[in-house]
């Protein structure tokens, strides 16, 4: 197997088989974070810039230790300081920053189809970091790896994505890498985040919780994410807690064995009570730790493939 | 057409190993701190054997890890072959640890230099000795193994094809080349 790609825009471009190599290859780097020096020479003397023209913490520090172990310079950029704020375009700003001779950038932006744009628009290596609504595939890679440690497989799986799915990447992403390697998706939510255009992803439309976790694999509660949506599309959160929360009673439906994932950061008592948020079933803090992992392979087998021209 | 020639068999192989575990053993005699780890692939294979020799002949059950010196090339982008990584399993402490570092053909001594580089990122060993089934010249860096199995002078046109039982169904080391 090689991996040909230059950029890593989402998991939709991205065949069954490439999928599988990047989380084979995380595996194998995930030993690294292990050792008393976690370091390897690997990406010595290349340039990561982490673009994030929106507000992270995890997600931008998971991509600096990433490229700060495999011996990368990273330098981060936030949208707060730069120039674009002053009024200059977006390109502009990339073929600044590619002009210092940056070898890859990590891009997160606001909005839908930014990372395309600039992928089109540079010669450095390009990883969407989550752009707008659409895409967030690192996060989903990092949660198939969580699922095949947990699981060993994916052939088959139940897999429950619960909550605001319209206004998630992560569930984008989750949808269509999912859909690739033969897990069962159900999707579950209130209405107003549940729009139709999923019913294309081949996943099964949900109308109660207990519908959607009974013999569930894996229970994947998403974030509301109030920062994205124009209208407020819940009456309040105590509702929402209420319907739509994960709870004991309905977890005791999904298999034994099921495991709570999360992309974080949970409001706590609204997606998740704290009980089941800090449960041995959680599997949280292991998808932020293989976070680093796949964030490595990615940089890793990008950096192997420079772009033409 | 590519010309092939094998220069040594199975048997040969076999004999070969043991002439230099036997060696490894002359100079060792601190069982306890001893840690051999072979190069992914081919080194690794050999080291199981060397390994097993030494359980044969001195009873002795020495710890084993493998490295896959992948992500200390110095060459990542040069390469013609994608490079895979097939990660590496060291299951004990090195530092203070006399290492056998187990490879099955010596060249340029980059693959060497890279697995130095590797241990040495684990910790430091009290001393590493390097033994290789082949050495077939062309050093690019100022490193020699300690053992070697067999000196075979090569042109730089030409290749070492080491095929192992575990892997290729057949113990047999050639060299080949390709003529026009």
């Amino acid at each position: 197997m090689s991996f040909t790609k230059t950029d890593l825009l989402g998991l939709k471009d991205l065949s069954k088989e490439e999928i599988l190599f990047i989380i084979e290859t995380a595996e194998k780097l995930k030993e690294i974070n292990g050792r008393d020096v976690k370091k390897v020479p690997t990406l010595k003397g290349k340039t990561v810039v982490n673009l994030f023209f929106e507000p992270s913490t995890r997600t931008r520090t998971s991509f600096e230790i990433a490229g700060k172990r495999l011996s990368a310079d990273t330098i981060n950029f936030s949208a707060s300081s730069s120039s674009t704020s002053k009024g200059e375009t977006l390109i502009d700003t990339v073929k600044n920053i590619e002009a210092m001779h940056s070898d890859i950038f990590v891009v997160r932006h606001a909005f839908s189809g930014s990372v395309k744009f600039i992928a089109e628009n540079t010669k450095a290596n390009v990883v969407n970091a989550g752009d707008g609504t659409n895409e967030h595939p690192t996060q989903a890679l990092l949660d198939l790896m969580t699922i095949k440690e947990h699981k060993g497989g994916f052939e088959g799986l139940n897999v429950a994505i619960m909550g605001d799915i319209e206004h998630s990447r992560v569930a984008r992403s989750n949808l269509w890498g999912m859909s690739k390697l033969g897990i069962n998706v159900r999707l579950f939510g209130p209405k107003t985040m549940l729009p139709e255009h999923f019913k294309h992803f081949n996943c099964k439309i949900c109308s109660s919780m207990e519908e959607a976790v009974e013999n569930a694999d894996v229970i994947m509660m998403l974030r509301i994410q109030r920062e994205r949506q124009s209208n407020l599309l819940l009456p309040s959160l105590r509702e929402y807690s209420k319907f739509f929360g994960l709870n004991k009673r309905a977890l005791s439906l999904a298999k034994k064995d099921a495991i709570i994932m999360h992309p974080g950061p949970i409001n706590r008592g609204v997606e998740l009570p704290s009980i089941l948020a800090d449960s041995k079933q959680s599997v949280i803090l292991e998808q932020v730790e293989n976070g680093v992992a796949i964030r490595m392979a990615v940089l890793y087998l990008l950096s192997l493939n420079k772009k033409e021209g | 057409m590519k010309y092939e020639k094998e220069i040594l068999n199975a048997h040969e192989l076999d004999n070969i190993l043991t002439r230099l575990t036997f060696q490894i053993l002359e100079k060792c005699t601190d069982f306890e701190n001893t840690k051999i780890i072979g190069i992914k692939r081919r080194g690794a294979i050999l080291a199981d054997r060397i390994r097993e020799k030494i359980k044969q002949f001195k009873d002795k059950d020495i710890e084993i890890g493998y490295l896959d010196i992948t992500l200390y090339r110095d060459d990542l982008t040069e390469i013609s072959e994608f490079p895979i990584i097939r990660g590496t399993e060291i299951p004990f402490n090195v530092k203070n640890k006399n290492i056998i570092l187990v490879d099955d053909v010596i060249f340029t001594g980059r693959t060497a230099r890279a697995a130095l580089d590797a241990i040495m990122d684990y910790g430091r060993p009290k001393k590493i000795i390097l033994a290789v089934l082949i050495d077939r010249g062309h050093r690019e860096l100022p490193i020699q193994p300690n053992y070697k199995g067999k000196y075979v002078p090569t042109s730089f046109d030409e290749r070492i094809n080491v095929k192992l039982k575990e892997l290729d169904g057949i113990d047999s080391i050639s060299i080949s080349k390709n003529i026009k």
